[in-house]
């Protein structure tokens, strides 16, 4: 399945918008975090700051959220991971609501309620965990609505190579494949699971193999390829709308970045995030794009000059965004 | 008496866990992301090195899996300490936990001993939210057949799990990330104090005065000990004297050390982190209903706690709900100016 030329500039457009949201997230997280404005002796101060906690990027990981996404509708379901911005911003999550809510503002998706790894856009239909390996129950729950409701809506979950050996992982797979629930597993292989390389963690090379003992299809995207991803996942997107079932998709892919922001990474080759550089999906689909004549270098840089336009409104607006009042913590626990 | 020095309440707990293990070939240790990088939280910091990938084992993500497996190794003979990254996370795991860890020793007679240490991270002031933040112990401590161990500082620290990896029974070792001295979140420094380079064990259910007072005890353990000395402190310009009681361990608990206190005092706060309802304000507030027979209280009892709603991300939200150093003075305050009606006539 070929993506073609508009579905092929959206992927690259989003593309650019996540890994210039990350980048920019990288650095305004670190923002007063450093000393000498931290307590003595610490290197670094995770609470401080305006975007305090923890902070996960998805930097190298972006072709797998909108190879995916590029098949979605609005009312198909995404859920993500503890690291969600790239899946977020694939399905349409806006970015200024969404940048409120990691400074903790009124005027996030949460008000200020969640952080970074609890995003919900009911209108988008987006969320995510912080838990390991949650994604996938939610998921199999939008999508046995859709077949009550007598709707074609699909819904995928992304889970990471680490969550594969969690339980509620294997539970859901075969709950799917069990009632033909129309969704997509998605797992990003990004090779680690915080310190744990996947060959520490788990007893096989692929998790895709694993479908077949649940009675799904599992599909092998070897590359970390928007256009790869795409293709692999339209037949299994169009398997899920006709009714005939689930898929599981594995991608292997790249983190550029910590476990979270701050992690100092000493479980890690010195070496091995610039040889994964070396192999960047943006550049390489710039590439592409220009070669098969859909986009000419004008172009190019206008969509640079979007993305970072786009970017920095949303820094903006959350930055100018008031905070919560300290006592609305009491509210929403009810509606 | 050997040799101090002064020890971060990580660096305390890995030496204890780090002794225990050269002593002891059954004792090792599993959890996620506990060998190379030492815990998220630092408490196994070293000992990959040291004792090796055979008795440091980096786990899958597979909490079911790995603490069912401590509790069937420590039934055949081992001594396992398993690694629980988050409190939180216990939601994944919590029936290997609570139905068959608690459990397995009283159905089988007391003929089955289940000597697992489960260590944890707890508690928030850092802005992680409501999946990363909670305290919890009172959860646990709820369940009949865990000994729950909430430590404040570096020296009660290793005391306590060096006693609770000796001890046949399941010991939840629950430690405030705030008070761990890790390089990168800032931390109470009262936690980290003066301790002992040779083994030693500090008793279960034995609380700790941590401060000597005579106008309000306040009950507390953990990281909020930390807070209570420092509220004790300033309260001393109002001339207002607080007693700290550090509890240390929630199972057992201490119950003569809250009564000896308030008995002296007369006035009650009790302080947590972990959630106000059903949980361990109310439980030391009834143990002094229970015994007002010998008790004159000056003043209702107090608590301050969570309220009950999850733990926002937000810092302004999140202090709102985490009691404050100035929550306690301000408690503390409203205490020396209560009173309790007289008793009716008979």
């Amino acid at each position: 399945m070929q993506a073609g030329k508009e579905a092929e500039l959206w992927m690259y457009e989003k593309m650019l918008e996540i890994r210039h949201f990350e980048e920019t997230m990288a650095t305004v997280y670190l923002e007063g975090k450093l000393p000498p404005h931290i307590q003595k002796g610490l290197a670094f101060d995770i609470g401080s700051g305006p975007v305090p906690g923890e902070m996960h990027l998805a930097a190298g990981q972006e072709p797998v959220a909108v190879g995916v996404c590029a098949h979605l509708k609005q009312t198909d379901t995404v859920v993500g991971t503890h690291r969600p911005h790239h899946f977020a911003i694939a399905k349409g999550v806006p970015l200024g609501r969404m940048a409120a809510e990691m400074f903790g503002k009124a005027t996030g998706l949460g008000k200020g309620k969640g952080g970074h790894m609890h995003l919900f856009d009911p209108v988008n239909r987006f969320s995510c965990s912080g838990i390991i390996g949650a994604s996938l129950p939610p998921a199999c729950g939008a999508a046995l609505a859709a077949k009550k409701l007598g709707k074609d809506w699909v819904a995928v979950a992304f889970f990471g190579e680490g969550a594969a050996n969690q339980g509620a992982v294997h539970e859901s797979l075969n709950l799917a494949a069990l009632w033909k629930l129309p969704v997509i597993f998605v797992c990003e292989d990004n090779k680690w699971a915080i310190s744990v390389p996947k060959s520490s963690a788990t007893s096989i090379e692929w998790v895709a193999d694993r479908a077949a003992g649940y009675g799904m299809p599992g599909i092998k995207v070897a590359t970390n390829d928007a256009m790869a991803v795409y293709e692999a996942a339209g037949p299994a997107v169009q398997r899920a709308r006709r009714g005939e079932g689930p898929s599981l998709i594995e991608v292997k892919t790249d983190r550029y970045l910590g476990h979270f922001q701050g992690d100092p990474e000493v479980y890690r080759p010195k070496d091995e995030v610039a040889n994964l550089r070396k192999n960047d999906p943006i550049p390489r689909m710039a590439s592409h794009l220009k070669l098969q004549g859909y986009m000419s270098d004008t172009e190019e840089a206008k969509l640079v000059a979007l993305a970072r336009r786009r970017v920095a409104d949303a820094f903006e607006f959350a930055r100018n965004s008031p905070d919560p009042e300290p006592q609305d913590a009491l509210q929403d626990v009810f509606v | 008496m050997s040799n101090t020095r002064k020890l971060t309440m990580a660096q305390a707990i890995a030496e204890g866990i780090g002794q225990e293990m050269q002593s002891d070939d059954t004792v090792f240790v599993l959890g996620e992301d506990i060998g190379r990088y030492g815990g998220i939280f630092g408490a196994t910091g070293g000992l990959l090195d040291r004792f090796g990938p055979d008795r440091i084992m980096d786990t899958p993500i597979s909490e079911t899996a790995f603490i069912g497996t401590a509790t069937g190794a420590a039934a055949a003979g081992m001594r396992p300490i398993a690694e629980l990254m988050f409190v939180d996370f216990f939601g994944v795991c919590m029936d290997q936990i609570y139905n068959h860890l608690a459990k397995n020793t009283y159905m089988a007679g007391g003929h089955i001993k289940l000597p697992v240490v489960l260590t944890t991270a707890i508690g928030g002031g850092y802005n992680d939210a409501a999946q990363h933040s909670q305290c919890l112990y009172a959860t646990f401590a709820h369940m009949p057949g865990l000994k729950v161990v909430v430590p404040s500082n570096a020296y009660d620290a290793k005391g306590l799990m060096i006693q609770a990896i000796r001890d046949d029974n399941p010991v939840l070792f629950m430690y405030h990330k705030g008070i761990m001295g890790l390089p990168w979140m800032a931390y109470f420094e009262g936690s980290s104090n003066e301790v002992p380079e040779a083994a030693y064990t500090i008793p279960f259910g034995q609380a700790r005065v941590a401060r000597e007072g005579s106008d309000v005890t306040i009950v507390t353990l953990s990281q909020m000990v930390q807070k209570a000395l420092l509220a004790a402190e300033e309260l001393v310009a109002e001339r207002i004297s607080v007693e700290v009681i550090d509890l240390r361990t929630l199972v057992p608990l201490d119950r003569e050390a809250v009564l000896r206190s308030v008995r002296k005092t007369g006035r009650l706060l009790v302080a947590d982190e972990d959630y106000l309802g059903f949980g361990l304000t109310g439980e030391i507030a009834a143990i002094v209903a229970e015994n007002l027979d010998t008790v004159q209280l000056k003043a209702p009892v107090k608590r301050v706690a969570v309220p009950n709603v999850p733990i926002p991300y937000s810092r302004p939200l999140e202090r709102f709900v985490i009691p404050q150093v100035g929550s306690l003075v301000a408690a503390v305050r409203e205490l020396m100016t209560a009173s309790v009606r007289q008793p009716l006539e008979a």
